[in-house]
């Protein structure tokens, strides 16, 4: 068994800063990634970073607008964190030699973003994400953390007492992809999640291959909340062939969207009076959405962007990336012509509850970026605002873990006095169909308690070493069984329907039935999962093994966002319900949670903190 | 495991072909879309069968390369030939997923963010480095998409190569910036001018995907070589105007060493083959001259 202070599952922004932050705290730190940490999701990031930097801006303000940009779902207390502390985090990387581009005085330049009362997205050309990661690993091999890459954590060791509130988390368990072994990582101060988003659940996302939403499933099986789970965003610029996102980077440096008659649709379609095309993402989506609904798409599927008025000079400095990216994937010149864009699935607006230092309700457990839900983006995530989310909850989780800490937090987590029981709104029965050798009835999935009774007496250690060593035997049984089994289903055909279902049913636009289809096919493929076999018996980087236990992943977290989109009977930024055309503010200022906790998922309510330290937030009608 | 069946096509070399498609009772909705892929396959195969042999306008034949020391029929290496249909915008990593998810599960090779920026697919494709990713199949002007791991590193399994020497070389010219003072306040910025970014930029679009080292004549014979990815981060900094005169002369004394720029023979390939259109070998040139003077001062 290793054993660290902390340690950081996941190596993309979010992880990297938080690994930085604990290791400055004192922390002895590890970082366990089943990828490269420059391979990570967040170099893909475009647009930029918010940040409150110049005179004239305000980070009050920077929160005003993400609070409304939210919808109100936001958490004013994490909101207020993020921008308050995004300045500090932003000129951090910019004295780490983060190459952001540049104004004539050689300050770092800034510009417009949808949905910001100031433009105070500051970036890299369209590749701020490619530097900002690139940045922080540099940190983080000038500070010598060790790395553990290509190691795919699968298991938290969590002890099983009853209610979530009292576990704590002990560990982790990884499994080493060039080797095939399976291993224990012990942490005696804390495990940081960072595991970012879950965008596999679709079939058309800006996400990458590898976003499958391991942090929020093994959380959500060690029974940890996860909260707002509906709230997925659609960014309304992708590539139609391949979800390659288009930033908004385009559009705030004045890009127009067309559709097929030559409308300038925001405007003309009266989707945005005022704001345009800088609306914020989910207006214009459905805006999108709508227009090739009611036969104003092209090839009655998406609708053009058109960035050639801007001029060469200013698209080769602020854009080129853009450029690449429409003649690489859509061998489109974006010099030439405009760029076709749908929406498509881009970010998790929910994930595992935590509260504005990143901890959940299990002690010793923090999830930071995009698998987390402190909650700053509510119903709708304003673009820019995910890389400060980044590197302020990443830092401040780091120096949490590593006991740096001792301010009380104002969001609460897990079950509290404010929370409100749900009522079971799914047709059929939740998140049961598991794999026969993990048995059944187990309080939670990490737990020491053995409910099958056939765990090996000689790991019946005690302590977090016992509980540590029995997730290594549970997930050694768990990959053996895996490996073993002679006749079954591939995981590609089960992640392949879970995918063709979300897309169908759960989309930008939502309705009552739809969603109870989503969640019987989810039921069905959880079914086949049953029955699912890994063909490559290789203990050498098996990436057939890897690909069917995150596709378990992907039908854990797939079902909680389709159960959220049923549960939550109202119309609220990104979440639109065909029966419920309006905001329902005296129902629904609360968040969905769902809890798996003893194996049968329950929902319920927690309110959102409207309340702040600059001002309390309320609602109002969200107009652009 | 399932058993392979005979190809659909007449292709002596096909080894790894489409699962038999048992037809059992309908039990879900899964089964369903199953029977129907298999209707289609089959409607697909008896297409490609009365059609011309030639059947490069809407499949595409892959040859990969096949190796895994721990499974006794791969411990020899070998190339499989898979046929995938075509669509049109297709990369060669949409066909080898394909390839991989509909025929040979076991069919092994790294991938993440098909839009290259995560560097993981860097592939051996027809004879040239690319990213499987952002090489469109119709670009290749080829019948077969030949697709082999990088040359010049140990292969790992199939198209998986051993990246732990890439990585240390990278971390040899300290990847880090390092300035001889940092400001006090923690909202100062250290300013840079924006001809000075624009001169470091392309250095900064490296991913790491390691393309250009294996692509290098002299990296390739010589393992203690920086290689060209790593020179290029020591670029990146040494010509970042914010690091600092003294910084920059530790950071020439880095790359001047026997290991350094000087093992460079100006062959071009790594420039040819960089997937992110970085002029590596303009950069090492340019540090070769800085190094000349730097060197001339103390004469």
């Amino acid at each position: 068994m290793r054993e660290y202070d902390v340690i950081v599952v996941g190596a993309g922004g979010a992880g990297l800063r938080a690994a930085i932050a604990a290791q400055e705290a004192g922390a002895d730190v590890a970082m366990v990634t089943k990828l490269h940490p420059v391979r990570s999701h967040t170099g893909a990031a475009e647009g930029g970073i918010n940040a409150a930097l110049r005179e004239g801006d305000d980070w009050r303000d920077h929160a005003y607008d993400t609070m409304k940009g939210s919808d109100y779902l936001g958490d004013a207390p994490a909101v207020e964190a993020l921008t308050r502390e995004s300045p500090k985090e932003t000129i951090q990387l910019e004295n780490w030699g983060m190459a952001f581009s540049r104004d004539e005085d050689g300050q770092v330049s800034q510009r417009p973003f949808g949905g910001l009362s100031f433009p105070r997205t500051t970036y890299a050309g369209a590749e701020t994400g490619h530097h900002m990661l690139h940045t922080m690993y540099e940190q983080v091999v000038k500070r010598g953390i060790e790395v553990y890459d290509e190691w795919y954590v699968t298991r938290l060791a969590v002890t099983d007492e009853e209610e979530p509130e009292e576990r704590d988390c002990e560990g982790v368990v990884a499994y080493d992809i060039k080797r095939g072994e399976i291993e224990g990582f012990r942490a005696r101060d804390g495990v940081i999640l960072a595991t970012g988003g879950l965008g596999q659940v679709y079939d058309h996302t800006t996400n990458a291959i590898a976003n499958t939403g391991d942090g929020v499933a093994m959380a959500y099986r060690a029974g940890v909340p996860i909260e707002d789970m509906e709230m997925i965003q659609f960014h309304p610029t992708t590539l139609p062939s391949t979800g390659v996102l288009i930033s908004e980077g385009v559009r705030g440096e004045g890009g127009i969207l067309y559709n097929s008659e030559g409308e300038r649709f925001m405007f003309e379609g009266g989707y945005a009076n005022n704001e345009g095309e800088l609306a914020s993402r989910d207006v214009v989506a459905r805006a999108e959405l709508n227009e090739v609904n009611n036969g104003r798409g092209i090839e009655d599927e998406y609708v053009h962007l058109d960035m050639r008025h801007l001029g060469e000079d200013r698209i080769l400095d602020r854009l080129e990336n853009i450029l690449h990216l429409a003649e690489d994937f859509e061998g489109v010149d974006g010099l030439e012509e405009p760029m076709p864009v749908k929406p498509g699935q881009h970010y998790a607006m929910g994930g595992v509850e935590t509260d504005e230092w990143g901890a959940t309700c299990v002690g010793g457990l923090y999830a930071v970026g995009e698998c987390a839900c402190a909650s700053v983006h509510g119903a709708n995530r304003l673009g820019g605002n995910a890389l400060p989310e980044l590197a302020v909850f990443g830092a401040r989780a780091g120096r949490h873990a590593a006991g740096d800490v001792d301010e009380a937090s104002e969001i609460t987590t897990g079950w509290s006095e404010d929370s409100e029981e749900g009522e079971n709104v799914s047709p059929v029965a939740l998140g049961e169909a598991d794999l026969p050798s993990s048995g059944k009835g187990a309080l939670a999935d990490g737990g020491r308690q053995s409910p099958s009774g056939d765990s090996d007496p000689a790991v019946d250690a005690q302590g977090a070493e016992g509980v540590v060593e029995h997730a290594v035997q549970a997930e050694r049984t768990r990959v053996h069984y895996l490996l073993e089994k002679e006749e079954g289903v591939n995981h590609a055909e089960v992640r392949s329907e879970l995918q063709e279902t979300m897309t169908e049913n759960v989309n930008v636009f939502r309705e009552e039935g739809a969603l109870k289809d989503a969640l019987e096919e989810i039921r069905e493929a959880r079914k086949e999962y049953q029955h699912v076999t890994v063909e490559d018996p290789s203990r050498t980087y098996n990436t057939d093994l890897i690909h069917t236990i995150e596709t378990r992943n992907l039908l854990d977290v797939a079902e909680a966002i389709t159960v959220g989109a049923l549960a939550r009977d109202e119309f609220r930024g990104a979440h639109w319900r065909k029966e419920h055309q309006e905001r329902k503010d005296d129902e629904w200022l609360k968040h969905t949670m769902l809890s798996w906790n003893d194996g049968s998922p329950g929902l319920w309510y927690k309110p959102v903190v409207l309340e702040g330290e600059a001002k309390t937030y309320e609602p109002k009608e969200r107009s652009y | 495991m399932s058993t392979q069946t005979e190809p659909p096509e007449t292709d002596d070399e096909t080894e790894s072909t489409p699962e038999a498609e048992a037809e059992p009772e309908p039990r879900s909705p899964g089964d369903r879309r199953r029977a129907e892929k298999a209707a289609r396959e089959a409607e697909r195969e008896r297409e490609e069968a009365e059609a011309e042999p030639d059947l490069g306008e809407d499949a595409v034949t892959l040859k990969v390369f096949r190796y895994d020391p721990e499974v006794e029929e791969k411990a020899e290496p070998r190339f499989d030939t898979f046929r995938v249909p075509f669509e049109k915008g297709m990369t060669v990593l949409d066909a080898l997923i394909d390839a991989r998810d509909t025929y040979d599960s076991s069919l092994t090779f790294r991938h993440s963010c098909r839009q290259a920026v995560c560097g993981s697919d860097a592939l051996f494709i027809n004879g040239r480095q690319r990213l499987g990713c952002q090489t469109q199949i119709a670009d290749l002007d080829d019948d077969v998409v030949r697709v082999e791991p990088l040359p010049h590193q140990d292969v790992v399994k199939d198209l998986v190569v051993d990246m732990e020497h890439f990585y240390d070389q990278m971390e040899a010219v300290e990847p880090y910036f390092q300035t001889d003072e940092t400001p006090d306040d923690e909202l100062e910025e250290q300013h840079q001018s924006p001809e000075n970014r624009e001169k470091i930029k392309m250095s900064t679009r490296c991913i790491w995907c390691g393309a250009c080292t294996s692509s290098c004549n002299i990296a390739a014979d010589d393992n203690e070589y920086l290689g060209p990815a790593a020179i290029n981060k020591a670029y990146r900094f040494a010509m970042d105007e914010r690091e600092g005169e003294g910084m920059k002369e530790h950071r020439m004394e880095l790359i001047e060493q026997e290991n350094g720029v000087w093992r460079c023979q100006t062959q071009f390939s790594c420039t040819n083959v960089c997937p992110k259109d970085i002029p590596l070998t303009e950069h090492i040139q340019e540090l070769k001259r800085e190094a000349v003077k730097s060197n001339l001062k103390f004469w």
